[in-house]
């Protein structure tokens, strides 16, 4: 199934952000709930022969989170499944892409790639957890590349393939045999002075070579592999009380109408924390 | 002839000094015998290997903006003790070109990778294939040669598991020529997490015999 879902985000002159544009199309459905834009419908998909692109824009000052409801499963089908993903933020502009993990099923042969653009000063929190195999099942293909460019300049150009296809994945290399593996990619203004930092044998804090950060880690499950992810927010924002602990609690304002809710909210507690000029924890301005 | 030069274990230019990642692989008890090291040397090639073959390839191609290839290479390596051994290596690759081969002007400082490509560009009779050659066998060879300091391996069945990487080299090496001059952000970015969280942790580890 070939799908296109497309969302704008601006700045609504009041400190807020509104929706100028929302275009949903099966199987990639979007709604507007309160705390986040949710993206629904992934909980049965992507099915092999699925090309789905998801096209965000967050403009100057706006800002956004996108979740999903539940992990989305990669399945096999007819063909390979893509999920394409291209966002352009503004300066000033805050997207949070923080959805529930992505499972390699087994057979399955999936690619997802995310473009990211970002403008000088803009903030993004961008999360990626993969795990290989429902329970005790053997994990599928999946290879998953993401390309940040920041003002013009490369900042990220990561690429994980994991599953048959790549057999030396499961090794003392890339995931040592885990079942779960994720990162948090960081970037806002303020970061570039975070210290690398080792969370365990299996997860570290890595400073980019532009203003970004980089959590990595690997786990034995996807709850394990969300509590190293949480501590490496806490390292990167240890003035920011309840980050990790709020984590996953929506919020109870809309996904982008105030930007004092969107502070309150843990995801913004670590993006207002980039930019110099915010207050670094909840209340808001 | 010049590629044998370049890629003698002997040429100096400060590549016995790191491990490519073996060391920590062997503190964290990852990499314990010539099996495990069979299969970190696969991973090591399919990953860190092509993307150097890659970036190499590209370099001697002689297309694109140097600079910015640089940091097309920084953006593929997010450990800052990866990117700084990565710094070091490249720095004394092409001072010590610049001693031994009168390889014209060539930069102060790259990235190994770039370093390698630039200097293949600068030599006679070297082009792309022969980078990425490089690239990918020096991925594979320097931890190779670590293991058996390391773990005292019999180095015969050490370089047995080269060897049977090398058919797998050569295709990297191929396909990374074939695509030097595909725009930059195509090229590949394959990651290898253990071997980034790996190198941050032997970074701060106190009795260590390789500098990476």
């Amino acid at each position: 199934m070939r799908a296109r879902a497309r969302v704008v985000a601006e700045a609504d002159g009041y400190g807020g952000t509104r929706l100028t544009a929302l275009r949903s199309e099966a199987p990639l459905i979007l709604r507007e709930t309160a705390g986040a834009l949710y993206l629904v419908g992934g909980a049965g998909g992507p099915l092999g022969g699925d090309d789905v692109t998801l096209e965000i824009e967050v403009a100057a000052g706006a800002s956004l989170t996108l979740r999903t409801a539940a992990a989305s499963l990669a399945q096999p089908g007819r063909g390979p499944s893509r999920i394409t993903v291209r966002a352009d933020i503004g300066a000033g502009g805050e997207l949070r892409w923080l959805p529930e993990p992505l499972v390699a099923v087994r057979g399955c042969d999936h690619r997802m790639e995310a473009a990211l653009t970002l403008d000088a000063g803009a903030t993004l929190v961008w999360r990626e957890e993969l795990v290989l195999g429902r329970h005790r099942e053997a994990s599928g293909s999946v290879v998953t590349r993401t390309t940040v460019d920041l003002d013009g300049a490369p900042l990220v150009r990561h690429e994980l393939a994991v599953g048959p296809d790549h057999p030396a994945a499961a090794g003392p290399v890339v995931t040592g045999g885990a079942q779960a593996a994720g990162s948090v990619l960081l970037v806002g203004p303020g970061l570039r002075a975070a210290m690398p930092a080792v969370l365990g044998p299996t997860a570290a804090v890595l400073p980019l070579a532009g203003a970004g950060v980089q959590v990595v880690a690997l786990a034995g499950d996807a709850p394990a592999l969300r509590r190293l992810l949480d501590d490496g927010l806490r390292v990167c924002f240890p003035d920011a009380p309840g980050t990790n602990r709020a984590w996953n609690s929506s919020s109870s304002s809309s996904c982008c109408s105030s930007s004092s809710a969107v502070v309150a909210s843990p995801t913004a507690v670590a993006g207002a924390a980039c930019s110099p000029g915010s207050p670094p924890g909840p209340g808001g301005p | 002839m010049n590629l044998l030069l370049l890629t003698d274990g002997r040429f100096p230019a400060g590549g016995h000094a790191h491990s490519g990642g073996i060391e920590a692989a062997v503190m964290a008890g990852r990499v314990t015998g010539v099996d495990t090291l069979g299969v970190f040397l696969a991973g090591r090639l399919t990953t860190a290997g092509r993307v150097a073959a890659a970036l190499a390839a590209a370099a001697a191609c002689g297309a694109h903006d140097l600079v910015r290839l640089d940091a097309e290479a920084a953006a593929r390596i997010p450990s800052p003790a990866l990117r700084a051994a990565s710094r070091t290596q490249g720095r004394q690759l092409l001072r010590t070109a610049r001693a031994v081969l009168d390889a014209g002007d060539l930069p102060d400082e790259l990235h190994h990778a770039v370093a390698m490509g630039v200097v293949c560009a600068a030599t006679p009779g070297l082009g792309p294939v022969d980078a990425a050659r490089w690239a990918a066998y020096d991925a594979i060879s320097g931890p190779a040669s670590a293991a058996v300091r390391l773990l005292g391996l019999d180095p015969f069945r050490a370089w047995g598991v080269v060897a049977a990487l090398l058919a797998e080299a050569e295709e990297i090496a191929r396909e990374a020529a074939a695509g030097a001059h595909h725009p930059l952000d195509l090229l590949p970015a394959c990651s290898a997490p253990l071997l980034d969280i790996g190198a941050e942790q032997h970074a701060v580890s106190e009795v260590r015999l390789f500098a990476s």
